[in-house]
């Protein structure tokens, strides 16, 4: 199991390595395809932060991704331009989650109704965007659309510039710095007191209350950050996909992020990125073909990953790479040893 | 005089059981006090009332602690006060390292800088040092229980209220324990809850007996222990 002493420490080699990879990316591969998976990424990641270090499963997290995309939408038709949509996909998802948070939290409910909870939500929004079809369902100068969604809203401009709209290639960029500056908010929330008792809070809620922590206001915390990256996400993929529609809401979206975090491996940041890309993948190549249904796949993997690597690929690694290097490090300490007792390195063998 | 820890009425029933039957109690500053009586007396559940593991409404009397009412209060508020709980089970954060654990409880009363320090000092004063750096999940019985009343001790509480700290410890450990509540003690009241008479001899402690939700006796160890209302309790019809 994780401890804290790791779990805020960004390596900075490895950061840089990877956002060298994704800088130079364009140049090799299909920057469309890219930028879905990053955002893919980015969502799987903000639901990773909170399973995986605070211990709270959300079986709906889509409806912050959905809430995002949807906030950003009508926003930007009103608007007519991006840097405030932008920011309203953040809040509006990070306060509607606050609220369900705090109510759900400080009502006390156990894990397995905050399960339920959080799925009826999404389903709700689900079912409630799909009804939105008349004219009557209209924000502003946006119709929200029914199951047909909100076509045609403005995508991201220059901030500050509306006529200069970003197209190709920068938008993968914004979703490369997006995510990267994500997962170092991320690991800066963890190196801090509150990520601490997060863990905390995972290992022990009921000591952390005897603790004195206010519990309750660290889970609808971190359910809110977490909300907030996830309506990020959902905007990037509004603009991605220049539609938005309930399907955003709907239970196959809620339960593919579930599938890529657990297949990356909850407890790490990494793993639910690596996860969500892994299979993102597969999904996008699957999705070319109609010899075999899309769902079944993934829910193989699921079964398979459940089975054989229970702690996901990520840990699992991880895990295989400490122990290769204690073994090295023993050995080594092992030879020294000798060597300093007159021996050679080959004599106990 | 007003004490530390007061209860008026204090009552808790489940169903129809009566877990805790109208509790009038005090304790003094500095005061050491045992709460004792056989499986079913009352005695955890009293303990939960006044840590807030239980809620209240108020008709279920009422709590005092140092004047304040927590009638109601979430565990939380009432630690924040000043006070330390020790579990009937040992309530601890088995992923995490005897370190780590201790740091969490220090760093809501020492703040970032003050917490490094003020665990050391109680890894020290526990003789943790061998097992600072292990995960508390692969310790013994004993040794979780003593990190448990270090995560207490760490906090530096006035009020201290121990649940069955000596269950799973071997002799040292209790002579140990011992000597721990009694340094508890010089600076914080303390209310141990236990069943074992021997221990709470060993404690020399001013002693509550419990039996059916309500006191029956109080008084010295001694006094208590050799009361024959006591033995009855605990030994039934063969102590008559």
């Amino acid at each position: 199991m994780t401890g804290w002493r790791s779990i805020g420490r960004v390596q900075w080699g490895w950061f840089v390595a990877a956002a060298a990879v994704l800088a130079l990316l364009p140049l090799a591969f299909d920057t469309h395809t890219a930028t879905v998976l990053l955002i893919w990424a980015l969502f799987a990641m903000s639901l990773g932060l909170m399973w995986g270090f605070a211990g709270l499963l959300s079986f709906g997290h889509s409806a912050y991704f959905g809430l995002g995309a949807y906030a950003y939408a009508i926003s930007s038709v009103n608007m007519g331009e991006s840097t405030i949509p932008l920011v309203l996909a953040v809040l509006v998802p990070a306060l509607f989650a606050a609220v369900v948070g705090a109510m759900m939290f400080y009502g006390r409910i156990s894990d397995v109704y905050m399960g339920v909870i959080t799925l009826v939500v999404t389903l709700i929004l689900f079912k409630f965007m799909s009804a939105t079809a008349g004219d009557a369902y209209r924000i502003g100068d946006a119709r929200l659309g029914g199951f047909n969604g909100i076509p045609g809203f403005p995508t991201l401009n220059l901030p500050g510039f509306p006529e200069i709209s970003l197209y190709g290639v920068p938008p993968y960029y914004v979703c490369a710095a997006s995510l990267l500056l994500c997962y170092l908010l991320s690991r800066w929330i963890l190196a801090r007191s509150f990520g601490r008792v997060l863990v905390g809070i995972r290992e022990n809620e009921a000591r952390c209350e005897l603790m004195g922590y206010d519990v309750a206001l660290y889970k609808t915390g971190i359910f809110t950050i977490s909300a907030g990256m996830a309506g990020l996400a959902g905007c990037l993929f509004a603009n991605w996909a220049e539609i938005v529609t309930p399907g955003l809401f709907a239970l196959g979206q809620a339960a593919e992020v579930l599938i890529w975090v657990i297949a990356g491996g909850l407890g790490t940041l990494i793993g639910p990125i690596l996860g969500a890309m892994a299979l993102g993948m597969v999904k996008l190549l699957l999705g070319q073909q109609t010899l075999i249904d899309n769902s079944l796949v993934l829910g193989a993997i699921l079964i398979v990953v459940v089975l054989a690597i229970p702690r996901g690929v990520v840990p699992t690694v991880q895990r295989a790479w400490g122990w290769r290097t204690r073994t090295r490090r023993g050995r080594a300490k092992a030879a020294s040893a000798r060597r300093r007792l007159g021996g050679s390195p080959g004599e106990s063998a | 005089m007003s004490g530390v820890v007061e209860t008026h009425e204090l009552t808790m029933r489940f169903g129809g059981v009566v877990a805790v039957d109208r509790v009038d109690f005090t304790l003094r500053e500095r005061e050491l006090r045992c709460l004792i009586g056989p499986n079913g007396a009352g005695k955890s559940t009293f303990f939960k009332c006044l840590t807030g593991q239980l809620r209240l409404g108020h008709a279920n009397g009422r709590v005092l602690i140092r004047g304040s009412d927590v009638t109601g209060w979430r565990s939380n508020q009432i630690v924040r006060l000043g006070v330390g709980v020790k579990t009937q089970v040992p309530s601890v954060m088995n992923g995490l390292s005897v370190e780590e654990n201790l740091w969490l409880a220090a760093r809501r009363v020492h703040g970032w800088e003050g917490s490094p320090g003020a665990v050391d000092e109680t890894v020290a004063e526990l003789q943790l040092e061998d097992i600072a750096r292990r995960p508390v999940g692969e310790l013994a019985h004993g040794r979780r229980q003593m990190v448990e009343i270090g995560i207490v001790l760490v906090q530096r509480p006035w009020l201290v209220l121990l649940d069955e700290p000596a269950a799973g410890m071997t002799g040292d450990e209790v002579e140990r324990l011992i000597e721990v509540i009694h340094r508890i003690n010089q600076t914080a009241a303390v209310i141990v809850v236990d069943h074992d008479m021997e221990f709470v001899r060993l404690l020399g402690a001013h002693v509550t007996v419990f039996h059916q939700g309500a006191i029956l006796v109080e008084g010295s160890a001694v006094r208590v222990l050799n009361d024959p209302r006591v033995r009855e309790v605990y030994l039934g019809n063969r102590a008559a």
